[in-house]
Order: C-alpha cells, then structure tokens, then sequence
C-alpha cells in the first residue's frame, strides 16, 4: 500500500498538521496569521474550518507571547506546534526558547518535558526584503536541550514534523521557505526515519557534500555536474543538526576521504564549523585534504538584488571540490 | 476605575470604616498562623544564607501576607506560579521546604515536583513565567477543566515585554489567571518611580480591558478577599484579574544587596509599623479570637518548620554529577551518552 502522492513542502507539512490533528486530541496550531488565512505560505490552510477555532487560532501579535502561552499549554498536557512568522520575526521569542523551552525538561529533573514543535520557516531565496531570509539555526543548535531539525525534501517535511509533533521534547523545526511551493512526491505511509538520521542522498566516491535544509539541492547539482567532470562526488543530508548524526557523516568521509560543508548562513561560529570540527576530529587520519566550508558571507543577509552573490551556490562548492588537494593523491 | 486601595484591617488592627466584609474568623485564624510560619522561614533561610548554607535567599520578610494569601485562595487543582522571592508561597501551598530551597542551596534548579504540586519552578528570570502561567490557565479551558492559575511578579517586572504580552494575551483568550503583582518599592535597587509612570500598576488593567484592583499587600484580610474574588471570577469563565498589592521588601534584594545605598532608616522604619503580622494578630487579639495558647501553638509550629529547614537544608539532598546528563533529552544523545561516559571516567580516577 502506497500514499504517495505530489505535494508541495507547503502542503506536505499541512498534512503533516492534518495528519497529526487527526491522529491526537492533544495537538494544537496556533500563531500569527494562521487561522483563516492559513498561514503567509499556506501551510496551515484549512485548518480552522476542518478542526475548529480551538485546535487552530490565531493569536495576538507578539512572539514571545507565542512561545510562552505554548510553554504553559505543554506543561497542561497539550502539545502545542506554534509557527513564528518567519526566521528573524522568532527573535522576540529568544529567551523562551533558550531559557525556558529549552530548560524546562532539565529544570525539573525531567518531571516536566515539554512536547512542543516550533515551525520557522527559513532561509533565503525567494527575494524576501530585510529579515525575511535569515539562517538562525546555530541559535538553536547551540542551545542544549533543543532538538533541531532541517528537511531537505519534502517527504521528509512530512515524516519529521510527525516524528517532532510525537517526540516527548521541544523541536525547533526549519522549513526552507525556497521549497514551500515546489511539487515532489510525498509517501505519507513511508516509514518515518528516527530523527537524529542522516541520510545519503547521493553515493560518491571521490568527496562528499554534507548539507542540510535549502543546501541539499544545491549541493545535489554540485556533485551532478562534478559528475561530468569525472569526479564522483556523494552528498549526505544531515536532516536533522540536532542530535548529529556523526556515524551517518562520518563513514561517508572515512570512504571519501574528502569533504565540504555547505550551508546559507555565515560561516563563522556556526553549525558549518561544528560539522567540520567534528569531522576532523574524528576523520583526521582518513582526510586527503582539509575539511571545507561553503556558506554564507559573514555579513547581514543581503537585499533581494544580491541574495544571489551571497548564497553558496554550484560554482562555489566546485572551486572548493577543485581545490581539494588531489594532485597529492 | 477605581483605583482606591481596599483595605479591610488598619494598622492598629482596627476595621477599616466602610470596608468590605472581612473573611470568617477561622480562616484569619488560619491564614495569620501562616504568616507566623512563613516569617519564620524568611528568618531561618536568611540564617542559612550567613551559616554558607544557602547560596543566595531573596527574602519575602514584610510581604507574608501575599505569599499566604496567594496559596491560600487556590483550590488543590489550581496552579501557582511563584518567583524566586515567593519561597513562602511555595511552601505555604504545601510543597516540602527543603525541596523548595534546592534551588538556592545550590543541589538543582527546581527541587519539588511542578506536577504533583501543581507549582511551577520559581522563576528567576523576570515575567516570563507569566506567560506560562497562561498557557496553563488556557490549556485547562481547552481541556474542559475548571483549574484557575495564580501568577506573581513583582512590580519591576511589570516593566519588561512579558508582562504585557502576558497581561495582552490572558484578556484576548479570557484565560482563568490572577496576575498578583507584589509592589514591593524596589527592583533591587531601582524604585518604582523609575519603572513606571502610571498611577498605579493596577491601572495598566485598563490597557487590557481587565479588571485591575489596588489591595493593601500588608492586610491579609483585604488580600483574601480581593485574591479570593478574582480566583472565582476566574473559574466562572470572567478571564484574567490583574491584582497589585501595596506592600514593601522589609530586607535587601538578597544577601549579597546592600540597602543603605538606596533607601533611608525612615522608609523601613515607616514599613515596619505596617507589618501584616502585627497587624492581624492585633486584630485577631482584639476580637477575642487569637489566645495565647493558640500564638504558643503557632509559635512552636513555627520553630518546627524552622528546624525541619534547618536540619534538611544543613543535611543536603546529595549531587550526583552524572545527573547533568540526564535529563536535557529524554533519549540522551549519542553525544551526551560521550560526555557523561568521559566525566564518569574522570570520577572514577579521582576515586581510585
């Protein structure tokens, strides 16, 4: 039996919410917007009128509010999934996140967890004006106690934002709003893949790709056109940057011998840096070449008009690939 | 608005002329031995602090009456929401105080059970927990359950963004919360004027299109019927309270302030003879009902709190270094499992 079917990221996480309003009296969707409208993208579409004011209602405008009303919602036996607006709009939100979202579990001796998922969409290209396309993730990533996912494909849209509405703590869960309106086949009754698993999306040979969120694509036509020219390179989707997936990462570098990060926000101190640390540190003796980064410039997001200098894209990771020492080999 | 402090018992313990009808004799009874025990604790913690038991002790010396009168209006299903200065409150709705005071002895950050006592951790960040406090109160709606929440801030918090965003969304979902805001003077050290310039903090009710109430904190008889009334008006559907009680910080912000670098002998001295425990008990005495067989019995209540405190916090609940680890996820990551596994190995050399 099969429930495949085309579904944009969009609509795939809105079945996801459907799915999961269906499936657990317990969850709610509430935000900014996400009520009649559905959403700015659409994603909670129809989900007042089929589930009723109670499971999907709007709230006052203000983040911190959002995510301190959930706080309290999951600690009263609900699970509450909240959408913040967009990346640099969660900002208000911070110190629930970090002080209380996060902690709680670890405050309590593990007496009070709270099974919440906070929805953000994320990331750049699509020629959002000034805080619109921001890449937040090593906030979150650097907060312990948080999960944080970051899916790739639509199908994993699905599965993992199930798998986080389920999962007894707090999710912060980055949609790349580039692929809310891209169509691709979705199985909702496909096994869902535990979260805290990377997978490989392309097999390589020579180097690997690892990438996560709105880099996986870019980083899958990278390799295809390394491909003809010669070199067979593979591309590991971390999907989720908490928990790491190092053994996924690391058999493939250990293969390869070869690697390079790509991701959209600014390299320095960041989930790129994290994965290069943590490959070199436990692939230093099968490296051929040091560990790269392809990201972001270490600058604010730039304006539509230059997004396009500034995100990593082909060209880049293939000077990188190009510049992986393999005349020593 | 009426923004007129209510005050049912004067000073001298005297009825207030045309004060609403004070709460029956019994539970004055017992709200007043309440108050004997939590001054107690204020003390006895406070001695913790210089014995270098406690780490740190925001003291509620002055404010018993809001700490016994906020615990004491909830039903066992509804929730309280405390801050680090309402350890009374905490251990006035029954929570063990040893457990409480694991957080300032430094042992863990929340030493008591939220659930089982339907008390949140104490907060110390400033009014973010008010939001939670409406989460729950929200929930409960949703639920079907009838369960009211009891929220605490003190009147520097209500200057932070939380406050409102809390205030704000409690009237827009007509969420069963008492926001109770102790008006204490100081935010450590910052007074009020420098927090705000409304007329009073009950005032910003209006903003919200709330009911807002100016209750004198130091008459406990005033609190439990202003408390008791909002906690009703909760639980009957009627939304959100926001209550400020007029009281004072009698000691420093904690152990580690220094009160003379921003308030005179005068202020405090004028604070004093405003205490809410002389002033019940005067009351109480004068209407025959506080013997002295029943202020000996409170007394010694008192002291066996304060001993009970003593002996568990001297005692210590034990840390165990590996429970760092443990609780963060409920599957540890494979990178926790690591680290726990390399701190483990370092105890051990040390132990051999």
């Amino acid at each position: 039996m099969t429930g495949a079917r085309k579904l944009t990221m969009a609509q795939a996480i809105n079945t996801a919410l459907r799915d999961a309003l269906t499936a657990d009296r317990s969850v709610v969707v509430f935000g900014e917007d996400v009520g009649p409208l559905g959403g700015v993208f659409r994603v909670t579409d129809g989900l007042t009128r089929d589930f009723g004011e109670q499971r999907c209602f709007d709230t006052p405008l203000a983040e911190s509010g959002i995510v301190g009303l959930a706080v309290g919602m999951a600690m009263n036996g609900l699970r509450p999934v909240v959408e913040m607006q967009f990346d640099a709009f969660a900002y208000p939100a911070f110190e629930q996140v970090v002080s209380h979202v996060a902690k709680f579990a670890n405050r309590t001796r593990g007496r009070v967890r709270l099974p919440l998922v906070i929805r953000i969409p994320y990331a750049g290209g699509i020629g959002g004006v000034e805080h619109h396309s921001d890449s937040s993730e090593a906030y979150y990533a650097h907060t312990p106690g948080l999960t944080v996912l970051a899916p790739a494909t639509n199908a994993d849209a699905y599965a993992l934002l199930r798998a986080a509405i389920e999962l007894p703590d707090p999710v912060v869960f980055l949609e790349p709003k580039k692929h809310y309106f891209l169509a691709e086949e979705v199985d909702v009754l496909a096994p869902a893949p535990p979260i805290g698993r990377a997978v490989v999306r392309r097999a390589g040979r020579d180097a690997t790709l690892i990438a996560y969120g709105p880099s996986v694509p870019v980083a899958l036509a990278a390799a295809e056109r390394a491909a003809t020219d010669g070199r067979d390179v593979g591309v590991v989707d971390l999907r989720s940057i908490v928990p790491f997936d190092d053994d996924t990462v690391c058999a493939e570098v250990r293969r390869t011998g070869r690697a390079v990060v790509v991701a959209e926000a600014p390299g320095f101190a960041s989930v790129a840096s994290e994965v290069v640390a943590r490959v070199t540190e436990r692939c230093f003796h099968h490296l051929e070449a040091p560990v790269r980064r392809v990201t972001g410039f270490d600058v604010p997001y730039p304006p539509p008009e230059l997004e396009g200098y500034y995100l990593p894209g082909t060209d880049r990771i293939l000077d990188v690939v190009d510049d992986l020492q393999w005349d020593a080999t | 608005m009426d923004t007129a402090t209510v005050r049912i018992v004067e000073p001298d313990g005297e009825v207030a002329a045309g004060a609403p009808a004070p709460p029956p004799v019994a539970e004055l009874l017992a709200g007043y031995r309440a108050m004997v025990l939590a001054r107690r604790l204020n003390e006895q913690a406070g001695a913790l602090v210089r014995q270098g038991r406690l780490a740190v002790y925001p003291s509620s010396r002055g404010q018993e009456a809001c700490q016994v009168a906020a615990a004491a209006v909830l039903a066992e299903r509804d929730w309280l929401f405390p801050t680090y200065r309402d350890t009374a409150a905490v251990v006035a709705r029954g929570v063990d105080p040893v457990e409480v005071l694991t957080l300032l002895r430094g042992d863990w950050h929340c030493g008591y059970d939220p659930l089982a006592h339907r008390v949140a951790p104490q907060a110390t960040p400033l009014a973010t927990q008010l939001l939670h406090a409406v989460g729950v109160g929200h929930a409960a709606r949703l639920k079907g359950d009838d369960d009211v929440v009891m929220a605490l801030c003190g009147d520097g918090a209500t200057s932070e963004g939380d406050f409102h965003e809390a205030c704000n969304f409690a009237a827009v979902l007509g969420a069963p919360v008492v926001f109770l805001v102790q008006n204490n003077k100081y935010a450590i050290s910052v007074p009020l004027a420098r927090q705000t310039a409304a007329p009073s903090l009950a005032a910003k009710a209006v903003g919200y299109g709330m009911p807002g109430v100016l209750v004198d904190g130091n008459d406990l008889a005033a609190l439990t019927v202003v408390l008791g009334e909002a906690v009703r008006r909760a639980r009957d559907g009627g939304g959100p309270t926001l209550v400020e009680a007029d009281t004072y910080r009698m000691d420093a912000h904690t152990n580690a302030d220094d009160a003379g670098r921003y308030r005179g002998e005068d202020e405090v001295a004028g604070w004093a003879l405003r205490d809410p425990l002389l002033r019940l008990r005067a009351h109480l005495v004068a209407r025959g009902a506080l013997t002295e067989q029943l202020q000996a019995e409170y007394a010694a209540a008192a002291e066996a709190l304060a001993a009970r405190t003593r002996d568990g916090v001297t005692r210590g609940g034990g840390v165990d270094p590996e429970e760092m680890f443990a609780h963060v996820y409920a599957t540890p990551t494979a990178q926790l499992a690591e680290q726990r596994a390399l701190l483990r190995t370092e105890l051990e050399l040390e132990g051999s």
